[in-house]
C-alpha cells in the first residue's frame, strides 16, 4: 500500500479543530446561536489527548509528526500550540470554499490532504469535538481514505511492522484489539496526559512555517465541498429548558419511605 | 501597570502563570502538608524549558537574565512559594558556576541543571554562621592534587535532592573571610552525607537539610575560581539571586493581593459584600500599591544586573528587604481580611504568611540587608 510507511519511518497525523473555550460560553437567549464575541478559542481539548499521544509516539519510535486542522486563517493559532508541543509540522486546509462544510464534506478534505501528504503510519483524532460533539470526522476520514478505524482507544500498547495493537473503550471495560497499519485512531481523555507547551517548542511555534491547503491544492471533486458537500443542515439551534429543582423529603426512615411510595405510586399509574 | 517586557518575557511569564494556576496550586495544600519534594512538578517546569530561562544558549539554555529568573519566580510563587523554591534554589546553586565557573566546568554542570535533569545547591550556613560568615567552621586542607573536606553546613535549601552543591570551605583559616574558597561538589562523593531534614514553619513543599563532610576527597578542578575568593563569590552571588527571593516574596504577596480581593467581593456581611466597606478597601489599595512598588523596584534592579551595571549591591540588597517586608504585611493583611477564614487551613491565606516569614530571613536577614545598604551609602558619600 503506498500509503503504508514503516515505523522506523513513522509519520503520525494528527488532526485537531480549533472550538470555542467552552467552560465560558454564552448562548444569546434572543437567536439561541452562540456567543462568538470576546470567547476564547483552544484546541479541542480531546484532541490534545491525541497531540500528546503523536509527540509520545515520537519520542519512542522517531519518525515525524504533522498536524492538520481545517478552518479560517486564525485557526492556524490553534497549529502553533500544537507545534510548541513538540509537533514537527503543520498544515492548515482553508479556503472559502470549505465553508459550511458539515462532518461528511469535512473528513473527505481532510481525507483529500492526508493523501497529499503522502506516506502516514498513523492518523490519530480526539473522539469527538467539544463544540459538534459528532464523534463523526475521524471514523468519515479513515472511510474516505479507505482503511480500518478503532475509536475510543485508551492505550496504544504496541506499534509494530504493519500492526498496531491497542485498547479500546467500552461501557463495561475494554477490548484489546490488533488492527493493520496505516489506520486511524480516535482516542480518549484516559490515554495520557497532555504536557504543557515548553519555552523552546514556543518559540520555535511562533516562526515556524505553516503550510496551506487551498481547495485548488488538493485533488478533489468541487461538489463534495463545503455547504455543496454537506447533506447535513442545521434546522435550529436552541438551549434546552431548564430542569426543575427535585423535592427533598424530609422525616424518618418510615415517612420518607411511605412518601416516596406514594410519590412513585402517583407518576407511575 | 506595562513594564514593556519583550515578547520572550512576556512568553515566560505566561507559561508559568498556566503552570502555576494549572498544575501548582492544586497541590500546594498537600505539599504544604506532606513536606514531600515536588518532583512531579521538577518535571514539568523541565520539561517546560523553565530551569534553562537565564542560562546561556551555548550551555543548553533560553539565553535569558535576571529579569526571566525573576519573571519565572514571581509567577509561580503566586501559587507556592515553597514549591518554587526548587526552582529558584535550584539557580542560587548554578549562579556561582555561571559567574565564575570556567567554561569545562560551565560545559560539564550547566546543560543538565538546564534540562533540569539535576538540581543544584548553595551551601554557606553553618550552626555557628549566620549572618557572620566569616565564622565558618567547615575546613578544607589541601592533599596533593586535591582538597580534604571536613565539617557540617546546616538549612541548605534542597540539601539531599539537589545533586550538585556549591559549598563555602575555609583553606586558610589565618586569613579570615579571605581564607575562605569555593568548591563544586556532587551527591553521591564519598565522605558526603546528608544529616537531619528541618520541619518548618513555611515554604515546606521545599527540603533544608543538613549537609556533612566526613574526610571527603574533592579533586582541585572543582574550586570556583581560585583559593581564597569563597566570600567574593558568595556576595557576588548574593546580588544577582537577591531579586530572586524578592521574587518569591512578591509572588507572595501578589498571590495574597489577588485571593484578598476575590474573597472581599464573595464575603457578604451586614447585607453587602465587604469589599464594599472602605476600612476593606483602604487595606487593599495599599497592599496593590505595595506590591506594585516592589515589582518597580525589582524588574529595574534586574534590569540594571543584566545591562552589566557594576555595582549591584545596594540595589539588590533592597529588594530583597523591600518585597520581603511587603510580602510580610501583605500576607497578615489577607488572612485579617479572610478573617477566621484566613486563620484556619482550609484557604491558602495562613500558607501564604508562614511562607512569607522566611523572605525576611534568608539569602541574608532584612537586617543585614540594611547594613548592605548603609555601608554603601556611607562609601557613596565619602567618595
Amino acid at each position: 500500500m503506498d500509503n503504508n510507511a514503516s515505523p522506523a519511518q513513522a509519520h503520525i497525523v494528527v488532526c485537531i479543530k480549533q472550538v470555542p473555550d467552552t467552560t465560558d460560553v454564552k448562548i444569546d437567549p434572543e437567536t439561541n446561536t452562540l456567543v462568538r464575541e470576546g470567547v476564547a478559542c483552544i484546541i479541542n481539548p480531546f484532541d490534545m489527548y491525541a497531540l500528546e499521544e503523536a509527540v509520545r509516539l515520537k519520542e519512542l519510535l522517531g519518525g515525524r509528526t504533522t498536524v492538520l486542522t481545517m478552518g479560517p486563517p486564525q485557526a492556524q493559532a490553534a497549529l502553533r500550540e500544537a507545534l510548541s508541543m513538540g509537533i514537527d509540522e503543520a498544515v492548515l486546509v482553508s479556503d472559502r470554499a470549505f465553508a459550511g462544510s458539515d462532518t461528511l464534506a469535512t473528513s473527505y478534505t481532510l481525507a483529500r490532504a492526508i493523501k497529499k501528504l503522502g506516506a502516514f503510519t498513523l492518523i490519530l483524532c480526539g473522539k469527538q469535538a467539544s463544540d459538534g460533539d459528532t464523534a463523526q470526522v475521524g471514523p468519515g476520514i479513515s472511510t474516505h481514505l479507505d482503511i480500518p478505524q478503532v475509536t475510543y482507544i485508551k492505550k496504544i500498547e504496541s506499534i509494530g511492522e504493519g500492526t498496531a495493537r491497542v485498547e479500546r473503550m467500552t461501557e463495561e471495560g475494554f477490548e484489546v484489539l490488533e488492527t493493520p497499519l496505516p489506520c486511524l485512531l480516535t482516542v480518549v481523555k484516559e490515554i495520557n496526559e497532555p504536557r504543557l507547551p515548553s519555552l523552546k517548542g514556543k518559540m520555535r511555534a511562533k516562526s515556524a512555517k505553516i503550510q496551506i491547503f487551498t481547495a485548488q491544492n488538493l485533488d478533489c471533486e468541487e461538489e463534495r465541498l463545503g455547504l455543496k458537500g454537506s447533506p447535513t443542515q442545521v434546522i435550529k439551534i436552541f438551549s434546552p429548558e431548564r430542569r426543575k429543582g427535585g423535592e427533598v423529603l424530609h422525616g424518618d426512615k418510615e415517612e420518607v419511605t411511605d412518601k416516596l411510595v406514594a410519590f412513585l405510586k402517583e407518576v407511575l399509574v | 501597570m506595562d513594564y514593556l517586557l519583550n515578547e520572550q518575557q512576556i512568553m515566560i511569564r505566561d507559561l508559568c502563570r498556566q503552570i502555576a494556576s494549572e498544575k501548582i496550586a492544586p497541590v500546594a495544600a498537600e505539599y504544604d502538608k506532606t513536606e514531600e519534594f515536588p518532583w512531579p512538578i521538577v518535571k514539568i517546569l523541565a520539561q517546560s524549558d523553565l530551569f534553562g530561562v537565564s542560562i546561556p544558549e551555548e550551555y543548553g539554555g533560553l539565553g535569558g537574565g535576571v529579569l526571566e529568573t525573576c519573571l519565572a519566580t514571581e509567577e509561580l510563587s503566586k501559587a507556592c512559594g515553597g514549591i518554587t523554591l526548587c526552582f529558584a534554589a535550584s539557580y542560587l546553586g548554578l549562579d556561582p558556576i555561571l559567574l565564575f565557573g570556567t567554561d569545562e566546568q560551565k560545559k560539564k554542570y550547566l546543560p543538565d541543571l538546564a534540562a533540569g535533569k539535576r538540581l543544584a545547591a548553595f551551601a554557606v550556613t553553618e550552626p555557628a554562621a549566620g549572618s557572620d560568615a566569616s565564622a565558618i567552621q567547615t575546613i578544607a586542607k589541601k592533599k596533593g592534587d586535591h582538597y580534604v573536606l571536613n565539617g557540617l553546613k546546616h538549612f541548605i535549601t534542597g540539601g539531599g535532592d539537589a545533586e550538585v552543591y556549591i559549598v563555602i570551605a575555609m583553606t586558610d583559616k589565618s586569613k579570615g573571610a579571605r581564607g575562605a574558597t569555593a568548591f563544586i561538589l556532587e551527591k553521591g562523593m564519598e565522605g558526603f552525607t546528608f544529616g537531619k531534614k528541618e520541619d518548618k514553619m513555611g515554604i515546606r513543599a521545599s527540603s533544608t537539610r543538613e549537609l556533612i563532610f566526613t574526610d571527603c576527597e574533592v579533586p582541585k578542578e572543582n574550586i570556583l575560581a581560585r583559593e581564597g575568593m569563597g566570600f567574593i563569590i558568595t556576595m557576588k552571588t548574593f546580588d544577582v539571586s537577591r531579586p530572586g527571593v524578592a521574587s518569591q516574596a512578591l509572588g507572595i504577596a501578589a498571590g495574597a493581593l489577588e485571593s484578598a480581593v476575590k474573597y472581599a467581593r464573595e464575603r457578604v456581611q451586614f447585607g453587602k459584600p465587604i469589599s464594599s466597606f472602605q476600612g476593606i478597601q483602604w487595606m487593599l489599595a495599599d497592599m496593590a500599591t505595595q506590591v506594585e512598588a516592589a515589582r518597580a523596584l525589582i524588574y529595574a534592579t534586574a534590569r540594571m544586573i543584566d545591562a552589566g551595571v557594576k555595582n549591584v549591591s545596594k540595589a539588590s540588597a533592597m529588594t530583597k528587604l523591600f518585597a520581603s517586608d511587603v510580602a510580610m504585611k501583605v500576607t497578615t493583611d489577607a488572612v485579617q481580611i479572610f478573617g477566621g477564614y484566613g486563620y484556619i487551613k482550609d484557604y491558602p491565606a495562613e500558607k501564604r504568611m508562614r511562607d512569607a516569614k522566611i523572605t525576611q530571613i534568608y539569602e541574608g536577614t532584612n537586617q543585614i540587608q540594611r547594613n548592605i545598604i548603609a555601608l554603601q551609602l556611607i562609601k557613596e558619600m565619602a567618595k
